[in-house]
C-alpha cells in the first residue's frame, strides 16, 4: 500500500515536471514574440527618424550669395524719403509718403543685383544672357532689397555686403540633388547659369548658410527658395490656443461633472457611450461638420485658424474627457470618504482632494490630446486651410494654413528635388514641437505626482 | 469580575474593563433610530431597526459579515448618501432633530457626527494639513495660532503628539498603520463632533496598535459618544458599554455588554458569541 502511495507521488511529480517543460517553452516563446514586436517597432521608428533627418537636416542650410551690392544713385532715382513737416496734416503726409513708396516700388531693383553679380563674376554680361543671370538669385530678393532701402534711405550711393538666397534650382544644383550628367534639355538651369553657379561657389560667393527664411518667411510660389513656415507656424499656434482654451476647460469640467456629480442613469449611460463613440469618429468627419456648421451655417471665414481650432476642439474633447474620467476614477474612494466624513461638501471634496491628485493624469491626457490635434491634417483640408496663404496671420480670423497642411502642400509641389528636403525639414519642425509638448506632459506629471 | 467566562469564545482578555464601563450612568438619548430600512437597489439590507444611542456611551455593533452593521452605522451620518443606489427609509434623529429632513445640511451633520474608517485613509498631505483641514473648512480657527492649538490638542487627544510633534510637515501617509489610524481619529476629533462613528477601526492594525486605539477610545468616551462596528467580540467586550447584535439585516438584541455576553436573550446571539456561526 505504501509503495503504491510512493509510486503515485513519483508519478504526480513526473507529470508536473512534464507540464513544466511545456510551460517554460510557452513562456519563452511569448517572451521572444514580445521582444520581436518591440524590436520591430523600434526599428521602424528608427528608420522613419533617420530617413526624415537625413533628408530634412540639409534643408536647414541653403545656398546663399554673399555679395557687395552698390546702391547706384543712377538706378535708384528717388527723392529723399519724405519727413513730416510742421503744419502738415497726417493725411497729407500719408498721401505724400505712399506716393514715394509707389515710386520706390517702380525702381528696377533687379539691376542692382545684376550689377553685383557682374562684379562678382568679373565679366560684362550681354543682354541676351540676362535671363541666365537672373536665374541665379531667387526672385524675392529684389523686394527684400527695396524693403531694406525704404527702411534705411541713407544706403543710397553706398556699397553693402548682403546675404541673398540663391534660387531653388541653384540650391538643387549645388547640393547635387540633380544628376549633373543629364543632357541640357532635361536640366532645370541653362548651361550658362550652371557654369556661373559653379564658378561663384568656387569663389566663395555662394555659400551654404543657415536658412532663416525657413522660419521667418511664409509660403511662396514665385520665389520658391524663400518659402518658409512662419505663416503655417502662426496658424498652428492660433489653433492650439483655441484648442487649449476651449477643449481643456470644457473637457475637464464635463468629465468632473459626469464622474463625480452626475447621477448614474440611462441618460448618463447614453452620454458616456456617445463620448466613447465620438473618440472613434474619423477626423475628416469633424472637418465636414466644421465646414457645414461653422462655415456654412455660422458664416465664419474660410481658412481661419479659429474655425480650425473649433473643429480640432470637437475632435479633442472626447479624448480629454475620457482621459480625465480615467484619471479621476483612479483616485481611491477612501480619499473622497475621508473628506466627506469630515464634513466637506462634494464640491469641496472634488476640488480640495480629488482634483489635485488627478491633475497629473488630466494634464498628460490633455497635452496628448492637444498634440494629436496639432498633427491633424484631414479636417483642416475641408475648411479651406490648404489654401495658399502668403501672409502671416495676425489674428485667428485671418486666412492661414497650418504646419501639417503645409507639409502636405509642399510634398505635392512640382519642384520635387527642392521641396522633398524642405518637406522633411517642416516635418522635423512639427516633430520637434510635438516632442516638446510630450516632454512638457512628462515634466508636469512628474512635478504634480503625489504618492499615497 | 462579574462576567462569567463561560459563554465567551475566548474570554481571558475581555473581562478587565467590563466592570468599570457598566458603572457609568448613561441615560440621555443622543441619537434615535425608528424603523430604519436600507435598500441597495431592490435588495433590502436593513429590515427596520429601532435603536437609542445614549450620550457619552460606547456602543459596539457586532454580528457576522454582511449583517448590515456597517450599513446602519453609515446611516448615522448619511455617508450612504454617496452611494447612488442606496435608499434609506425611516427616521433617525440627533438631539430630537431628524437628520434626513429635507432642509437638513449634511455638511453640518457630518461635522457633528464624525467617522473613522476601517482602513486608515490620511490625505496625501502633511500631518499638520491632515488635522487642520477640517477646522479650516468649517472656519473653526480664525488665526494661525488657534489652528496650531487645535492641531496640537487633537493630536494629543489621539495620543500621537509625542510621536509626531517634530515632523508635522511630513506626509501623513508616511506614518505606520497604527499611527495613521490615530491620525485619522485626531482628524475627526479636530472638528469637535458630538459623536464619533468608527467602522472596524482596528481591523487593519496589529495587536499593539489595536491596544493603543482601544485605550484611545476609552479616553475619548469621556467627552464623546462613540459608536463602533467591530468584528472582534473581545474588542466589544473590552471597550463597549453596550453592545448591539445584528443578524441578516435585523437588530437582534441590544443590551449592556455584560448582559449580551453573559446572558443573551436571543438564541442567535447566544449561538454567535459562542462561535456556532459567523
Amino acid at each position: 500500500m505504501s509503495i503504491s502511495i510512493e509510486q503515485r507521488r513519483q508519478h504526480r511529480l513526473m507529470t508536473i515536471e512534464k507540464s513544466l517543460a511545456k510551460r517554460h517553452r510557452k513562456e519563452n516563446a511569448f517572451r521572444r514574440m514580445g521582444l520581436l514586436a518591440v524590436v520591430t517597432g523600434m526599428t521602424l521608428v528608427a528608420i522613419l527618424f533617420i530617413s526624415i533627418l537625413m533628408r530634412g537636416v540639409p534643408a536647414f542650410w541653403q545656398a546663399t550669395f554673399y555679395m557687395d551690392v552698390y546702391f547706384d544713385p543712377e538706378v535708384v532715382q528717388l527723392e529723399p524719403k519724405p519727413e513730416r513737416e510742421s503744419g502738415e496734416s497726417q493725411f497729407a503726409f500719408n498721401e505724400r509718403y505712399s506716393q514715394w513708396l509707389t515710386r520706390a516700388g517702380l525702381v528696377n531693383w533687379q539691376t542692382l543685383i545684376d550689377n553685383a553679380l557682374e562684379e562678382a563674376l568679373g565679366e560684362e554680361v550681354e543682354p541676351r544672357q540676362l535671363r541666365d543671370l537672373r536665374a541665379l538669385v531667387t526672385s524675392g530678393e529684389r523686394y527684400a532689397l527695396r524693403d531694406r532701402f525704404v527702411e534705411d534711405p541713407s544706403l543710397l550711393g553706398q556699397t553693402v555686403e548682403l546675404k541673398m538666397l540663391a534660387s531653388a534650382n541653384v540650391d538643387v544644383w549645388i547640393k547635387g540633388n540633380i544628376d549633373r550628367d543629364l543632357p541640357d534639355a532635361r536640366q532645370q538651369l541653362s548651361a550658362q547659369t550652371r557654369t556661373w553657379a559653379d564658378q561663384l561657389e568656387e569663389q566663395g560667393v555662394i555659400r551654404n548658410a543657415f536658412s532663416t527664411s525657413l522660419f521667418l518667411n511664409t509660403d511662396s510660389r514665385s520665389s520658391l527658395a524663400s518659402a518658409g513656415l512662419a505663416g503655417a507656424f502662426m496658424g498652428s499656434l492660433f489653433m492650439m490656443v483655441v484648442v487649449i482654451g476651449l477643449s481643456v476647460p470644457l473637457g475637464v469640467s464635463s468629465a468632473i461633472y459626469l464622474e463625480e456629480f452626475a447621477p448614474k442613469n440611462r441618460l448618463t449611460d447614453l452620454i458616456e457611450i456617445n463620448i466613447n463613440n465620438l473618440a472613434a469618429v474619423p477626423s475628416i468627419v469633424f472637418g465636414l461638420l466644421g465646414a457645414s456648421i461653422f462655415i456654412g451655417y455660422l458664416r465664419l471665414p474660410l481658412s481661419a485658424p479659429l474655425v480650425g481650432g473649433l473643429v480640432l476642439t470637437l475632435m479633442t474633447l472626447p479624448t480629454i474627457i475620457i482621459a480625465t474620467r480615467a484619471s479621476l476614477r483612479s483616485i481611491p474612494p477612501s480619499i473622497r470618504q475621508a473628506a466627506l466624513g469630515i464634513g466637506a461638501s462634494r464640491v469641496q471634496t472634488v476640488f480640495h482632494h480629488v482634483l489635485p491628485l488627478a491633475l497629473p493624469g488630466i494634464l498628460t491626457g490633455s497635452i496628448l490630446g492637444v498634440a494629436q490635434a496639432l498633427g491633424e491634417t484631414a479636417p483642416l483640408l475641408l475648411i479651406g486651410m490648404n489654401a495658399f496663404v502668403a501672409n502671416v496671420p495676425g489674428t485667428p480670423l485671418d486666412q492661414s494654413t497650418a504646419l501639417p497642411v503645409q507639409i502636405y502642400l509642399w510634398q505635392g509641389n512640382e519642384l520635387r528635388n527642392f521641396f522633398e528636403a524642405r518637406t522633411s525639414a517642416a516635418i522635423i519642425v512639427l516633430l520637434g514641437l510635438m516632442l516638446s509638448l510630450n516632454a512638457l506632459a512628462i515634466w508636469l506629471r512628474k512635478k504634480f505626482e503625489t504618492r499615497w | 469580575m462579574n462576567i462569567p467566562a463561560q459563554p465567551m469564545a475566548t474570554s481571558s482578555v475581555s473581562v478587565g474593563s467590563g466592570e468599570s464601563r457598566v458603572s457609568k450612568a448613561k441615560d440621555k438619548v443622543k441619537m434615535n433610530a425608528q424603523d430604519v430600512k436600507v435598500f441597495y437597489g431592490d435588495a433590502q439590507a436593513i429590515n427596520g431597526i429601532d435603536l437609542d444611542i445614549y450620550e457619552n456611551e460606547v456602543l459596539a455593533f457586532i454580528g457576522p459579515s454582511g449583517c448590515g452593521k456597517s450599513t446602519f452605522l453609515r446611516c448615522l451620518n448619511r455617508m450612504n448618501d454617496t452611494i447612488d443606489i442606496c435608499r434609506v427609509e425611516g427616521k433617525i434623529t440627533l438631539d430630537q432633530n431628524d437628520i434626513y429632513a429635507p432642509d437638513r445640511d449634511v455638511v453640518l451633520l457630518r461635522a457633528q457626527v464624525g467617522i473613522v474608517f476601517q482602513k486608515p485613509n490620511p490625505f496625501p498631505k502633511s500631518i499638520y494639513e491632515n488635522i487642520a483641514y477640517g477646522p479650516r473648512l468649517h472656519g473653526l480657527a480664525r488665526r494661525k495660532a488657534e489652528l496650531d492649538d487645535i492641531v496640537e490638542s487633537s493630536l494629543r487627544r489621539a495620543g500621537l503628539w509625542e510621536e509626531v510633534k517634530d515632523r508635522l510637515d511630513q506626509p501623513g501617509t508616511g506614518l505606520s498603520g497604527g499611527q495613521q489610524q490615530r491620525l485619522c481619529i485626531a482628524r475627526t476629533v479636530a472638528v469637535s463632533p458630538d459623536i464619533i462613528l468608527m467602522d472596524e477601526p482596528c481591523s487593519a492594525l496589529d495587536p499593539i496598535a489595536t491596544a493603543k486605539v482601544e485605550q484611545l477610545i476609552d479616553e475619548l468616551s469621556e467627552s464623546y459618544t462613540i459608536v463602533m462596528v467591530t468584528h472582534n467580540m473581545q474588542q466589544a467586550a473590552r471597550v463597549a458599554d453596550r453592545t448591539a447584535f445584528f443578524h441578516m439585516g435585523d437588530l437582534v438584541e441590544v443590551d449592556t455588554t455584560d448582559q449580551i455576553f453573559t446572558n443573551p436573550q436571543d438564541q442567535r446571539t447566544h449561538d454567535y458569541i459562542t462561535g456556532r456561526f459567523g
